[in-house]
C-alpha cells in the first residue's frame, strides 16, 4: 500500500452520525469484483440524482471541496457493513484521512490496511476542525509528527497504535509482516493446538 | 481468577503478543463468500501464496444469487461473473465449495452452524459483518474486511486489539409473542447504534438461557447493529444437542473431548465486566424501528417519536433526518403505518422456527391486498424442513412467495429490490436509507410481527394474531 506520512489538504465537513457503509458504497454495486475504480461509487446516492446527475447539495459537489483529501465526519462513521469497498471507493475518490468522534470499528480497521488513516477526536476537537472543514481551510496532517496542525497553528494529536503508524509511515503489507515476523511461532502454536485441540483437525 | 467467556476464547487463541494490548490472534474457521473474498485471493495470487490451512475455509455464495430461477444461468451478468469467480478461486486454492446447485447452499451465518463448521470455542470469521450470529454457540466469531480475510487465508491469523467486555442480562422469561428479535431490536435501542464499539457483548440471564440456537443466532446477529463486532452465549446442554451428529461436528470420543473443554468455557461465576446493562424480559413488547439505523426502535403499540420533544439536539436531528427518509409523522401510532411489501428471511431471521413462527400467525389467512409478501429460507436445509412440514403451503396459501436461499431483500444486491418510495415490513437486519433498493424504507421486527403486518397491511402487534390461533 501506499505509505501515509503528511497530508496537507482542504477537509470537507460531514457532519452527520451514523453513516454507513451502505451510503458510503451502495450495496448494488458490490457484484463489481476490482478494487480499484471505485471512487465513482463513493456516496453514490448522496452526489448523485436517480439519472446520474450531480446533487449540487453534496458537500464533495462544490468547491472547495471537491479537492478534499480529508473528511471530518461525524459519530459512528462507517458503521454497518464490512464492506471494504467503501475504504476503496473514498480512497480512489481521494480522501485519505477520516476525522471523526468514533468509528465503526470494521471500518476502521479497513482504512488502516489501505494506507488511509482515521482519526478519533473528542467532541471539543470534532467541532473545531469542522469549523475549519466549513470555511474550506486546509488542515495539515502530519503522521511521522504525530499532529494535526489547524489554520491557526493550533495541533490535535492523532492517537494511534505504534504498529499501526509504523505500517502506515512504511506502506507495509501486514499479511507480509506477519508472515516474516511470525511465520514461527504460528507454526509452534500450531502444533500445540493439535495437541490440545485434536477435533479441530 | 474468575474470568470471562471472552478471556477464555482470546488466551485460547492469542499466538503472540504485540504490545499496547494488541495480540497476534489464530483463527480456527473462516468462511467466504463472492463478495468479499474475490480481492482476498487476488492479494495471494499477486504475492504468490496458498492458503495456510485450506481444510479451514468453507466457500458458499449467498449475497449476489437470485432467489428464482435457480435451473438457469443467473441473469445479470456482473453477478453470474462473481458467483464463477468464488468457485473458480475455491479451486484453484483448494477450498471446500457449496456450489449453488448444493442443496446445502445458504446464507453463510445459517449454512455455517448447520453443517457444524461452527463450534464453541472456537474462533471464527468472514467478511460479513453479521458474522457475530455464530457466537451463540460460545465461538468468538467476528466480521472482518477483505485485506483481513487475505491474511487469514495466508496466515491464519489476525492482528486484533482486544476488546472491552460488556453483559447483557436478560432477566425473567419472555411473555408470549415475543421473541429473541425484540430482545436484540431492544438491547440495540438501548446500547444506541455506538454504544458498544470495542466491546465484546456476552448475553446472559434466565431469557437468553431459554431460548433455542435459532433464536441465540437471532440474538447475536444484531451485536454489530450497536458498534459490537461479537456477540456471546455461554454453550450449554442446548448448545451441544444442537450440534450433535452435524456433519463437520467432532464425532465418538473427539466429541465426548470436545463437549468437556466446552464445559469449561462459561463466564466464571464474580467474573468482571467492563460494563453491565440489564433488560426486564416480562416487560418486553413486540418491536418495530420507525427509522434509518437499527437503534430507533419503538415498542409495536408506541408513537412515533416527535425531533421536538427530544432535549438532546444530536439526537432531534437525527430522529428528523430520519423520519424525513422514512416518510413518518410525529405522534402517528406505528400501527397505523401501511406497508405494501413484507419480507421474511435473512441471517436474522431465514431460520426454521422463524419460519415456523411466521406460519403459526399466516395459517389459515391471507395477506392483505396490495402487499408483496415474500420468504427467503436461510438455507436449502431450512426450505427443505419446511417442505416436509408443510409450511411452504401455507405461505403460498396465504399469498406469500416461496424462494430460493439467499440473502435477497436484506442487502438488496440480486435482483430482489424494493422500488422508491416502497415500505417493507422486514426480518431482516438494517434500515439504512436504501437498504432494499434507493429509496426504500425498511421496518425491522421479528418474523410474527412481519406475518401480522402482511395480513393486516399495515405493521401489527403479533400478540393479536398469536392469541386468536
Amino acid at each position: 500500500m501506499e505509505p501515509f506520512i503528511r497530508l496537507s489538504a482542504v477537509a470537507a465537513p460531514l457532519n452527520e452520525a451514523d453513516i454507513d457503509t451502505d451510503i458510503i458504497y451502495p450495496a448494488r454495486f458490490l457484484t463489481i469484483t476490482a478494487k480499484k475504480g471505485l471512487g465513482r461509487y463513493a456516496f453514490h446516492d448522496r452526489r448523485f440524482d436517480g439519472q446520474g446527475q450531480e446533487l449540487p447539495e453534496f458537500v464533495l459537489n462544490r468547491e472547495p471541496w471537491r479537492q478534499a483529501a480529508i473528511l471530518v465526519a461525524g459519530a459512528n462513521f462507517g458503521c454497518g457493513s464490512s464492506r471494504e469497498q467503501a475504504p476503496w471507493a473514498l480512497l480512489d475518490q481521494g480522501i485519505r484521512c477520516i476525522i471523526a468522534p468514533s468509528f465503526g470499528d470494521i471500518f476502521r480497521g479497513n482504512c488502516y490496511r489501505n494506507g488511509m488513516l482515521p482519526v478519533v477526536v473528542d467532541e471539543a476537537t470534532h467541532a473545531a476542525l469542522l469549523a475549519d472543514a466549513e470555511a474550506g481551510l486546509e488542515l495539515h496532517v502530519d503522521l511521522e509528527a504525530g499532529f494535526i496542525t489547524r489554520p491557526d497553528g493550533a495541533t490535535v494529536a492523532i492517537s494511534i497504535d505504534p504498529q499501526k503508524r509504523d505500517a502506515l509511515l512504511n506502506g507495509w503489507d501486514e499479511v507480509m509482516t506477519i508472515l516474516n515476523q511470525r511465520g514461527d511461532t504460528i507454526a509452534q502454536y500450531e502444533t500445540q493446538r493439535r495437541q490440545r485441540f485434536p477435533w479441530l483437525g | 481468577m474468575a474470568t470471562t467467556l471472552y478471556d477464555k476464547l482470546w488466551a485460547a487463541h492469542v499466538v503472540a503478543e504485540e504490545g499496547n494490548g494488541v495480540c497476534l490472534l489464530y483463527i480456527d474457521r473462516q468462511m467466504l463468500h463472492e463478495v468479499s473474498s474475490p480481492q482476498a485471493f487476488e492479494g495471494l495470487r499477486a504475492k504468490g501464496l496458498r492458503p495456510r490451512n485450506p481444510t479451514y475455509h468453507l466457500a458458499v455464495a449467498d449475497h449476489s444469487v437470485p432467489t428464482r430461477h435457480r435451473d438457469r444461468p443467473i441473469a445479470d451478468p456482473q453477478a453470474r461473473a462473481q458467483v464463477a469467480l468464488l468457485e473458480a478461486n475455491a479451486r484453484e486454492f483448494g477450498i471446500e465449495l457449496l456450489t449453488l446447485g448444493d442443496p446445502r447452499q445458504g446464507i453463510v451465518h445459517v449454512t455455517g452452524p448447520e453443517q457444524g463448521f461452527t463450534l464453541p470455542g472456537l474462533t471464527l470469521v468472514c467478511g460479513d459483518s453479521h458474522t457475530a450470529t455464530h457466537g451463540a454457540f460460545g465461538a468468538l466469531a467476528f466480521g472482518i474486511g477483505s485485506g483481513e480475510c487475505e491474511s487469514v487465508l495466508a496466515t491464519q491469523t489476525l492482528r486484533m486489539p482486544k476488546a472491552k467486555t460488556l453483559r447483557v442480562n436478560v432477566t425473567g422469561d419472555l411473555p408470549p409473542g415475543v421473541g429473541a428479535k425484540d430482545i436484540i431490536l431492544a438491547v440495540v435501542g438501548k446500547l444506541g447504534s455506538n454504544g458498544a464499539i470495542g466491546h465484546a457483548i456476552e448475553y446472559a440471564g434466565p431469557a437468553i438461557r431459554a431460548l433455542s440456537m435459532e433464536g441465540r443466532m437471532t440474538l447475536c446477529n444484531m451485536s454489530i447493529e450497536a458498534g459490537s463486532r461479537t456477540g456471546l452465549v455461554a454453550p450449554d446442554e442446548t448448545t451441544f444437542a444442537w450440534l450433535k451428529g452435524r456433519p463437520k461436528a467432532p464425532k465418538g470420543a473427539d466429541w465426548d473431548a470436545a463437549v468437556a473443554y466446552w464445559r469449561t468455557l462459561p463466564t466464571d461465576e464474580g467474573a468482571v465486566f467492563d460494563r453491565e446493562i440489564t433488560i426486564d424480559a416480562t416487560r418486553l413488547v413486540p418491536q418495530v424501528s420507525w427509522g434509518t439505523s437499527p437503534d430507533q426502535v419503538a415498542d409495536v403499540t408506541g408513537l412515533v417519536p416527535n425531533p421536538a420533544s427530544l432535549a438532546d439536539a444530536e439526537q432531534a436531528a437525527k430522529t428528523a433526518k430520519a423520519l424525513a427518509y422514512m416518510g413518518l409523522v410525529p405522534g402517528q401510532a406505528l400501527r397505523d403505518v401501511t406497508i405494501d411489501h413484507v419480507f421474511i428471511g435473512s441471517c436474522t431471521n431465514g431460520r426454521i422456527e422463524d419460519l415456523r413462527m411466521a406460519a403459526r400467525v399466516l395459517t389459515g389467512r391471507k395477506v392483505a391486498a396490495g402487499v408483496t409478501a415474500l420468504v427467503v429460507p436461510g438455507s436449502g436445509a431450512v426450505k427443505a424442513q419446511a417442505e416436509q412440514e408443510g409450511l411452504d403451503r401455507v405461505f403460498l396459501d396465504a399469498g406469500f412467495e416461496w424462494r430460493e436461499p439467499g440473502c435477497s431483500l436484506c442487502v438488496a444486491m440480486n435482483d430482489d429490490r424494493l422500488p422508491p418510495g416502497a415500505r417493507c415490513a422486514s426480518t431482516s437486519n438494517r434500515n439504512f436509507e436504501g437498504r432494499q433498493g434507493q429509496g426504500a424504507r425498511t421496518h425491522l421486527m421479528g418474523p410474527a410481527m412481519a406475518a401480522a403486518s402482511a395480513i393486516a397491511g399495515h405493521i401489527a402487534d403479533p400478540r393479536d394474531y398469536l392469541e386468536a390461533v
